[in-house]
């Protein structure tokens, strides 16, 4: 039976979008983070998840399952918000600050969406855990 | 006259070990539902029915399932997203939880079929 590995590609995956939860709550925590220079100016990240084939101990009647790896968090290439503040602080010789490429309505449907996945890999992590649970108690009364 | 336990069983154990095979195609499916790229699989078990009949001499009475060699089948999507993903989560929720129940079948009869030894081998 492979219910380890199950419990694997479903850990996997909550980690995953734990990953992906940190991203937007980091964007979503730095939306008004100006700064002077486009490239000091924080820029939205996002993680990049990929499918890992699970092929470790596959015996000849065993299928493959395939968990999440986070591949990479890259930076939005968007372009940055550009305002005129002179009397802001950070403001460079022509009065303007740069304010990072965060939209947040698309970061509060990312984060439900995440969330809802984490969700579904609880749900799938329980059941098994009940199929195991009565796969041990085979043969009681 | 002997009882041979691995014949005692019998389609049970083999329709067991599938559908916990299953289950872990499906958990895959459900794990990337937002993976770009990623395509939905499953087990045919019709497939899987047919090639056991049609291995048969047409009279068959312990029907075995084909456990060995059967193959990954790709999902059709109803929607297919933009980004390549064939995961449909209402498709797999829903293909999880009639497999955990078939599961949970197949242990009954498994339980069943070793309560009816116990009582043989204990003479009741």
């Amino acid at each position: 039976m492979s219910f380890k590995q199950i419990s694997q590609i479903a850990g996997s995956a909550m980690s995953a979008q734990t990953v992906r939860l940190n991203t937007i709550a980091s964007n979503l925590a730095n939306a008004q983070s100006a700064a002077g220079t486009p490239d000091s100016t924080y820029h939205a990240r996002k993680p990049v998840f990929a499918a890992l084939a699970a092929r470790e101990g596959l015996g000849e009647q065993q299928l493959p399952g395939a968990r999440v790896q986070v591949l990479d968090v890259v930076e939005s290439q968007e372009p940055l918000r550009k305002a005129y503040e002179p009397e802001n602080p950070l403001a460079n010789e022509n009065g303007e600050v740069f304010y990072p490429n965060v939209n947040p309505v698309a970061e509060m449907t990312d984060m439900l969406s995440a969330s809802r996945a984490f969700e579904t890999n609880v749900e799938v992590l329980s059941r098994v855990k009940s199929m195991q649970q009565s796969l041990l108690r085979l043969g009681d009364a | 006259m002997s009882i041979d336990f691995s014949k005692a069983t019998g389609i049970h154990d083999d329709a067991l070990r599938l559908r916990a095979e299953r289950t872990k195609v499906l958990a895959s499916n459900v794990a990337n539902v937002s993976t770009p790229g990623y395509q939905a699989r499953d087990i045919d078990f019709a497939a899987s029915l047919r090639s056991a009949l049609g291995s048969g001499d047409g009279f068959v009475d312990d029907l075995p399932l084909d456990t060995g060699g059967q193959d990954l089948m790709y999902r059709v999507p109803y929607h297919p997203a933009q980004d390549g993903n064939t995961v449909e989560l209402g498709v797999e929720q829903a293909a999880f939880a009639q497999n955990a129940m078939e599961f949970q079948t197949s242990l009954t009869f498994v339980n069943m079929k070793l309560k009816g030894l116990a009582k043989a081998i204990s003479g009741q």
